[in-house]
């Protein structure tokens, strides 16, 4: 992702008449860091490689509870004496794959049903749609409380529940979006063809309504990040020992009563994460509304 | 003409524009305008008309920028000013009305709300008032049902109706500039002279001055009081119009004034085998039928033109044909079988014979695939070419119809109007069709452009024995290029027959009163035609009788 995007601001700047002078180059690299894709990086490497960067075992008792930042242990201990930078390393890890497939299974879902309302309509609409707004009526948080609480949290029931009540989502923005593509000629023109619906929601619909689903895809990604933390933090969602931010800040929670920073670094790390995605959407957003661009 | 005031309201110095690529689009263009002045800006397509339009704005398009000149507007210099300050112009002092209504209205809101939206939003009306006089303006534009029009979507009302909602979009906030592009290509002649008549009403009440953009001198001799003749971004001519109509001082400026000389109508080909019959056909929009007991029959090889003002049925009709619109009645057999009236009950093969083309080529084409893929995905569906044999029928089909191969890897949104129309032939030609419907093809192209594509459409009929249903509006058209005729007039067909015969001595009255709507290029046209029709408007509706 870093590598592209970097290609991506090189090529804007050389569009741009950008040539190798030390302020065209700031620029540049200024541009590259504020693009997001730098902070989103780092925290995606540190997710996938966690075991081999993390400095101890990810439910470790390295220390007493709460030690200060220290040269072994760079933002201390948490409240069970482990190492912190660790549990972030891990965290990142647990939250991120967790984030990242529930995110994929709403999307797929959610555009899928979205597009084929849209292309179908008739009664299949109808009943889709209803369908969604009755799930949307009940509030995400209280459903996955139920979901979870009757068919336990393990990671899957976590990830398809969290995938399926975001879904409701994403199927509303998609078939909007579709509704205003499948009224144009060019689709009529597919259809007239005699082209199947896996043509029309692929190739038609799809490349026309990329920008907004990748805004979508932004918002929702952070959304979904943030919904795991809040259930971790009431105890539903990934369980202990496992690390992740949402937790971490609830374990931590009582450092604040000391006058202790410890629950801000995970949730500092929520921040980062949530400001990276939406800067790299941003960009990409960009990129394609320039003429031309695919 | 100029000079009425001291102060012009536009005044454009030495303006360039440049596209990304380093192209120079409009080149040292300078002019002025005074208030209640129409300046017609003609030219064929590319030769930087809209570019210079829309830089009246204070606007590029994307990837363009206006590299030099001074664009003043009552006094204020467009280029100085910032985006919010612009933003505050644009709407309020200048209005633009353009091209493609299609792709200017928001498909998934009210055609309302985004007339009042301008008004509204920049603090002169209440919504109340500003949708009142949206009612009035429709009223005076003829639009049906004025009170509940604007309820409508974009998507519901027909191409003729979308122009002049976007016209009453313009003029919602009085602006002191109008920049109209091309506003009644789309319109067939008798709503064309219709809005014609209200346009320049509108301009000499209200004191706005216009840049009338647009390919049809014919259309701007009538309305404009000075033309400005534009080639390849550069001035050609400039001068009133009834001079330059009258002594072209350019090459360029006579091919234009000539071009639109009269053509013989075609004789009949030699008798072929019936292609496609249409009997008895009928389709209702809720309980209004928007076509009803509609016969008719193609023969190989034959050019069957339908012509009828905007909502008289001829685009319905097509599509109904088409099984786009599901008709309630009638049946259509294609080389004596019988079609299923929906297109998703049709076999790839019946889908394959008949194919449509559509009259918009900037929505025809799916803005995200490239060219190639465009036009090569009829051959590998249905005859399943691929590989480089694709590639090669891709260059193939573009060859025929007069597009440079290499234009293969672009999108549409890189190529001008007429290639675009070009592209969208191609692609129906690409199924290997029996007949081919041409919705408007040629509506939306200026007549230098239109005049290609209809050349280009003859020598495919001789060479590949094509059957067209041409549908159009333009009577200039339907002389060259049709065998026989079929008239429709509030979707009843009123006339059919050959051409010569349907268009000639002993006319149906309608056909009559479309022929007298045609333009004529010279100024004072319009109020002649006006004046005649008030007479005859005691003569009351044209009778529905059978065809011929």
């Amino acid at each position: 992702m870093s590598a592209g995007e970097y290609q991506q601001a090189t090529r804007a700047s050389v569009r741009g008449g950008g040539g190798t002078t030390p302020v065209a180059a700031r620029s540049r690299l200024l541009s590259f860091v504020a693009s997001g894709a730098p902070l989103v990086a780092v925290i995606v490497a540190a997710a996938v490689f966690a075991p081999w960067i993390a400095p101890y075992g990810e439910a470790q008792f390295v220390g007493g509870v709460w030690d200060p930042p220290s040269a072994q242990h760079w933002l201390g201990t948490d409240n069970l004496g482990r190492d912190m930078v660790t549990r972030l390393v891990f965290g990142a890890r647990n939250t991120i794959s967790i984030a990242s497939l529930a995110t994929a299974l709403a999307f797929g879902l959610g555009v899928l049903l979205g597009f084929a309302a849209a292309a179908i309509g008739g009664w299949l609409d109808t009943l889709v749609s209803r369908a969604m707004e009755i799930l949307l009526a009940i509030p995400v948080l209280i459903s996955a409380l139920m979901v979870l609480s009757v068919l336990g949290n393990s990671l899957p029931v976590l990830v398809v529940t969290i995938g399926l009540l975001e879904s409701t989502r994403v199927y509303m923005i998609a078939r909007a979006v579709a509704r205003t593509i499948v009224v144009r000629e060019f689709v009529a023109a597919a259809r007239l063809r005699g082209e199947g619906l896996g043509w029309l929601l692929a190739r038609e619909i799809l490349p026309n309504t990329l920008g907004a689903l990748a805004a979508e895809a932004g918002l929702r990604f952070s959304f979904i990040f943030l919904f795991i933390a809040s259930l971790s933090f009431l105890g539903l969602g990934i369980q202990p020992p496992a690390a992740d931010w949402g937790s971490m800040v609830r374990e931590n929670a009582q450092a604040i009563d000391f006058g202790l920073p410890v629950p801000l670094y995970p949730a500092a790390a929520i921040a980062f994460l949530t400001i990276g995605v939406n800067r790299l959407v941003d960009r990409y957003l960009a990129a394609i509304a320039r003429p031309g661009a695919t | 003409m100029s000079g009425r005031r001291t102060h012009p309201v536009l005044r454009i110095e030495g303006l360039s524009v440049c596209s990304a690529a380093g192209l120079v689009l409009v080149d040292d263009i300078s002019l002025q305008l005074a208030g209640g002045e129409v300046l017609g800006l003609i030219g064929e397509s590319g030769a930087g008309k809209s570019t210079l339009g829309l830089a009246a704005l204070g606007y590029a398009r994307g990837g363009c920028r206006i590299t030099a000149g001074r664009i003043l507007l009552g006094g204020t210099d467009l280029r100085l000013l910032d985006a919010e300050a612009l933003r505050r112009v644009r709407g309020r002092r200048v209005a633009y009305v353009a091209q493609s209504a299609a792709a200017a209205f928001n498909p998934a809101l009210r055609l309302i709300d985004q007339i009042c939206e301008a008004p509204v939003r920049h603090g002169l009306s209440t919504r109340r008032a500003a949708e009142q006089r949206a009612i009035e303006a429709f009223r005076a534009l003829d639009l049906p049902d004025p009170e509940v029009f604007g309820r409508r979507y974009a998507h519901e009302v027909s191409g003729g109706q979308l122009q002049r909602a976007m016209a009453v979009m313009a003029m919602a906030c009085a602006p002191e500039l109008l920049v109209l592009d091309e506003p009644t290509t789309a319109l067939d002649v008798t709503t064309q002279i219709e809005v014609l008549a209200q346009l320049k009403r509108l301009i000499a009440r209200s004191g706005t001055a216009a840049l009338y953009i647009s390919h049809d001198l014919a259309v701007v001799a009538q309305i404009a009081d000075r033309l400005l003749v534009l080639r390849q971004g550069k001035l050609v001519e400039t001068g009133p119009t009834a001079a330059l109509l009258a002594r072209p001082q350019t090459d360029y400026a006579r091919a234009l004034v000539a071009e639109r000389g009269g053509a013989a109508a075609r004789a009949a080909p030699a008798q072929g085998s019936e292609v496609l019959r249409v009997e008895g056909l009928a389709v209702r929009h809720g309980r209004r039928d928007a076509v009803s007991d509609a016969s008719l029959r193609i023969e190989a090889g034959e050019t069957l033109a339908v012509i009828g003002e905007s909502g008289s049925g001829k685009t319905t009709l097509a599509y109904a044909i088409c099984g786009l619109v599901p008709a309630h009645a009638g049946r259509v057999s294609l080389a004596g079988v019988q079609l299923a009236a929906d297109y998703a009950r049709r076999s790839r093969e019946q889908l394959r014979r008949l194919q449509l083309v559509f009259q918009l080529p900037d929505v025809a084409l799916n803005p995200r695939q490239s060219i190639a893929s465009i036009v090569g995905r009829p051959a590998q569906f249905y005859f399943g070419t691929r590989g480089p044999a694709l590639a090669g029928r891709v260059a193939e089909l573009l060859g025929l119809v007069g597009l440079d191969p290499a234009l293969a890897g672009r999108r549409p949104g890189e190529l001008s109007g007429g290639q675009k129309q070009r592209v969208c032939i191609a692609r129906a030609l690409a199924a290997e069709p029996d007949v081919l419907v041409c919705d408007e093809v040629t509506a939306a192209l200026d007549p230098l452009i239109a005049e290609e594509v209809l050349q280009l459409q003859r020598r495919l009929q001789e060479q590949l024995g094509l059957a067209y249903l041409f549908i159009t509006h333009d009577l200039a058209t339907v002389r060259r290029i049709a065998h026989r005729v079929l008239v429709m007039w509030r979707g009843r067909i009123v006339a059919q027959g050959a051409t010569a015969q349907v268009l000639g001595e002993g006319r149906h009255p309608y056909v009559n009163a479309l022929c007298a709507s045609e333009p004529e290029m010279r100024p004072g046209w319009l109020e002649e035609t006006l004046a005649r029709r008030a007479a005859e408007a005691q003569a009351g509706p044209f009778q529905s009788a059978g065809g011929t």
